[in-house]
């Protein structure tokens, strides 16, 4: 029994030599909710691929549910057991709800029925409904039916809630929820919407560049950075940026603006030594930390 | 009981959810034995993370502000030496009443005092982590 559902350890891929993966490590514990976060070109479609089996990595290793998939055989067998639901929803037009529905059960012998009855009822879709006829919101409740009836314990989402309004994202958020309550199914989602992926995640993996930046409990994070802001009489030390234990630094004009994660007392101490004239220390929000690991100083 | 999160705040989770549970057993909202929503409940109402809502109840339970029984929820635990809270809360408030208007006399804002006042209570949280660390 493993409890780390996705692990990857120095996973890379290159397209024709140019690197679009370095070395990601990756863990994400079973039945949490992990926002997977990056720019665009980071690397976050090329990591759900490779973990879809859909690329074959160039360096490093991939586990999934405990098990090193590395073979046309262990792909297939780890692939039985998640589900993916994509950006742009790729349906059958020519298929209504029902008919979409019972195709996919024919494929799946672990089909549950339940489960299938559940979200129909919970989404309010209409079983005799044309499927180009449905919302971009149906579409993805549709979507998300269909992994979660085939009894998927991992769900991969790419930006599962773009182009969805508010109340539809925050549907499809509360299904989230229920899921990791009802089933412990774990969610990897890649999405650019931090403030939903606040809201529903416990965890967060951020990659810039094909690394991993940050991957850890959202809270925890929130707990450990702190932005410690400087006021100087002149320019800001130059010192500062030597200093360890700090993140990032940013000046503009007389202030400095420090992120820091280890050890923020002392880093705090130090820099009060340095004579400021002001020094603020405040929480640090999931949008600041993102926008200070990936575009560097 | 009404529980408002700021998602978007660097304020873990976990916390806004204690503080406001702890908020409602202290004003009376919800009282000692009587039953805290569950965990699904929460996570569905919010539609936030149920790992979050189980660390926020794992936490009320370890500081003794309400006791899990298994197989049938949440409840307010017996307070303490909650009494005083209430007498406590009055106090705190006149002092910063005080302490807010002394501020406001040397010219600061709404919005200036609200700062510096979080900025204080940041640097006690500070050290009271970093208290917790090094014992």
């Amino acid at each position: 029994m493993n409890d780390i559902v996705i692990a990857t350890h120095g996973l890379s891929k290159s397209y024709s030599g140019k690197p679009a993966l370095r070395s990601l490590d990756l863990a994400t514990p079973r039945g949490s909710i992990c926002g997977f976060l990056g720019r665009n070109g980071a690397g976050k479609t090329t990591t759900l691929k490779l973990l879809l089996g859909m690329l074959r990595p160039s360096a490093g290793e991939i586990r999934l549910f405990g098990e090193r998939v590395n073979s046309e055989a262990s792909s297939v067998a780890a692939r039985s057991r998640l589900a993916f639901v994509s950006e742009d929803k790729e349906l059958y037009p020519f298929m209504t709800v029902g008919q979409t529905i019972r195709f996919t059960r024919a494929f799946f012998p672990t089909w549950r029925r339940d489960l299938e009855e559940k979200y129909l009822d919970l989404f309010r879709l209409p079983r005799e409904k044309a499927v180009p006829k449905l919302s971009k919101g149906m579409r993805t409740q549709l979507m998300l039916l269909l992994a979660m009836a085939r009894g998927a314990e991992l769900l991969l989402m790419d930006e599962p809630t773009s182009g969805l309004d508010p109340a539809m994202t925050e549907e499809i958020l509360q299904a989230l929820a229920d899921l990791a309550v009802s089933d412990g199914t774990t969610v990897f989602f890649a999405s650019h919407q931090l403030a939903e992926v606040e809201q529903i995640c416990d965890r967060v993996c951020l990659i810039d560049e094909g690394q991993t930046v940050i991957d850890g409990v959202l809270d925890d994070l929130k707990s450990q950075y702190r932005r410690i802001l400087l006021v100087f009489d002149g320019e800001p030390p130059r010192e500062l940026a030597g200093f360890p234990g700090i993140d990032h630094v940013r000046r503009r004009g007389r202030t400095a603006s420090l992120l820091a994660h280890v050890d923020v007392d002392a880093v705090v101490d130090r820099a009060r030594g340095l004579g400021p004239r002001s020094v603020e220390v405040l929480p640090v929000t999931l949008r600041e930390l993102f926008l200070d690991h990936v575009r560097g100083e | 009981m009404d529980l408002r999160i700021n998602f978007s705040s660097g304020v873990p989770i976990y916390l806004q959810l204690m503080e406001q549970i702890k908020h409602a057993v202290d004003t009376g909202a919800i009282r000692e034995g009587e039953q805290l929503p569950t965990i699904r409940k929460i996570a569905e109402d919010l539609a936030m993370n149920p790992n979050t809502a189980a660390r926020a109840y794992r936490e009320l339970e370890r500081e003794g502000v309400i006791e899990v029984r298994h197989g049938s929820g949440a409840y307010v635990a017996e307070p303490k030496t909650s009494s005083g809270k209430a007498a406590a809360i009055r106090r705190a408030g006149e002092v910063l009443r005080h302490a807010i208007g002394k501020g406001a006399a040397l010219g600061l804002s709404e919005s200036e005092l609200r700062r510096v006042f979080e900025n204080e209570l940041s640097r006690l949280s500070d050290d009271a982590t970093a208290a917790g660390r090094r014992t």
